[in-house]
């Protein structure tokens, strides 16, 4: 961003500020002209023709009995998929797990906020007293977005992250001390790997008493109830368990990471 | 389109610009969450809730969230 900064220094093979400016302009025309030329060819606002959507908004509460028609597709119509989706994430949290514990390992010493006489300073007490006030209704909501996945927006998805984020305001508000008694670690990677397995577990009862995996076996309830739409409740509840273990162990590893190396130079400077 | 819908366009064509304008990374990192909000809010007036959901939750939460820890070592490296 050195526009503004008259000629800039160029070394030798250099392009000049000019050069480049003419070939932004020239394809900045070409590509405004190609952008118009698309948008005039583009529907009308509103317009769809998604035969496959429309099928399924039609369909899916006579036949899943799910309200939410997402929720629907995401667990059942196309519920290998989401299996697929949950299982990339379980890998990249092992991976993450993977590289950032050697790490961790080569720097291990208890963390500033625990150790007496720190120097960071703790949150202010407003800070506190919000993100204090905020826990409970976080829990709260995310319980309510993973176990109303079928009947309104949300599931298991939206709700995990959500939970994972009330952690992240007991580190904002309190103390390290309470942040590792509040996740012990072998627990939470139990969660994860339940949540894995469960989903896992439900396909396969589809097998077992259906036709198909992921077959909806479980009886449908009546639709906007919270037991119903079968099998969908059950794997929204094991996708927010596996989505919940998962972000903690990641803000986990991030936040361990971050606050080893501050303690090491709160050390060196006492 | 009802105005909702444009208002909520125009806030996210005026915000991509303002996260790019950012130079500092803290603030960018701010402002990408900033920008998350925006999108759920633009998803959410187009009748798509749950994308808004996830795109609040990854966009204004777990992304910023994972670009300011990295920042916080980095800054501690550079120290």
């Amino acid at each position: 961003m050195s526009a503004g900064g008259g000629a800039p220094q160029r070394r030798e093979g250099e392009i000049s500020f000019a050069t480049r400016r003419r070939l932004f302009l020239v394809s900045g025309v070409v590509l405004a002209a190609l952008m118009v030329w698309a948008l005039g060819g583009m529907p009308g606002f509103g317009d769809y023709h998604g035969i496959y959507g429309l099928l399924l908004n039609r369909v899916a509460v006579p036949e899943e009995h799910a309200t939410n028609v997402i929720t629907a597709v995401n667990f059942d119509y196309r519920g290998f998929d989401t299996l697929g989706e949950e299982f990339i994430l379980f890998a990249a949290v092992l991976g993450l797990a993977l590289i950032l514990r050697e790490r961790r390992d080569e720097e291990e010493g208890p963390p500033d906020d625990d150790a007496t006489g720190r120097q960071v300073s703790g949150a202010s007490v407003a800070v506190r007293l919000i993100t204090v006030a905020l826990v409970g209704p976080t829990v709260v909501l995310a319980v309510y977005i993973i176990g109303h996945g079928a009947i309104t927006p949300g599931g298991g998805f939206q709700g995990g992250v959500i939970a994972a984020t009330a952690l992240l305001l007991v580190y904002l508000g309190g103390e390290y001390v309470a942040l590792r008694r509040l996740r012990p670690l072998p627990l939470v990677e139990i969660t994860k790997a339940t949540g894995a397995a469960a989903f896992v577990l439900i396909g396969v009862g589809g097998l077992i008493f259906g036709a198909a995996f992921l077959e909806n076996f479980l009886p449908k309830g009546t639709p906007g109830d919270v037991f119903s739409a079968g099998t969908m409740q059950p794997l929204s509840v094991a996708v927010g368990l596996e989505i919940t273990g998962g972000f903690v162990l990641i803000l986990s590893e991030f936040l361990d990471q971050t606050l080893v190396l501050r303690r090491r130079r709160g050390a060196r400077s006492q | 389109m009802t105005v909702l819908q444009i208002v909520a366009l125009a806030l996210v064509a005026a915000g991509a610009p303002a996260v790019v304008a950012a130079r500092d990374p803290l603030r960018q990192a701010l402002m990408a969450s900033f920008y998350g909000l925006l999108l759920g809010v633009l998803f959410f007036t187009f009748a798509a809730p749950d994308v808004a959901l996830s795109s609040i939750v990854i966009g204004s939460v777990a992304l910023p969230t994972i670009i300011l820890l990295a920042l916080a070592k980095i800054g501690d490296k550079d120290s």
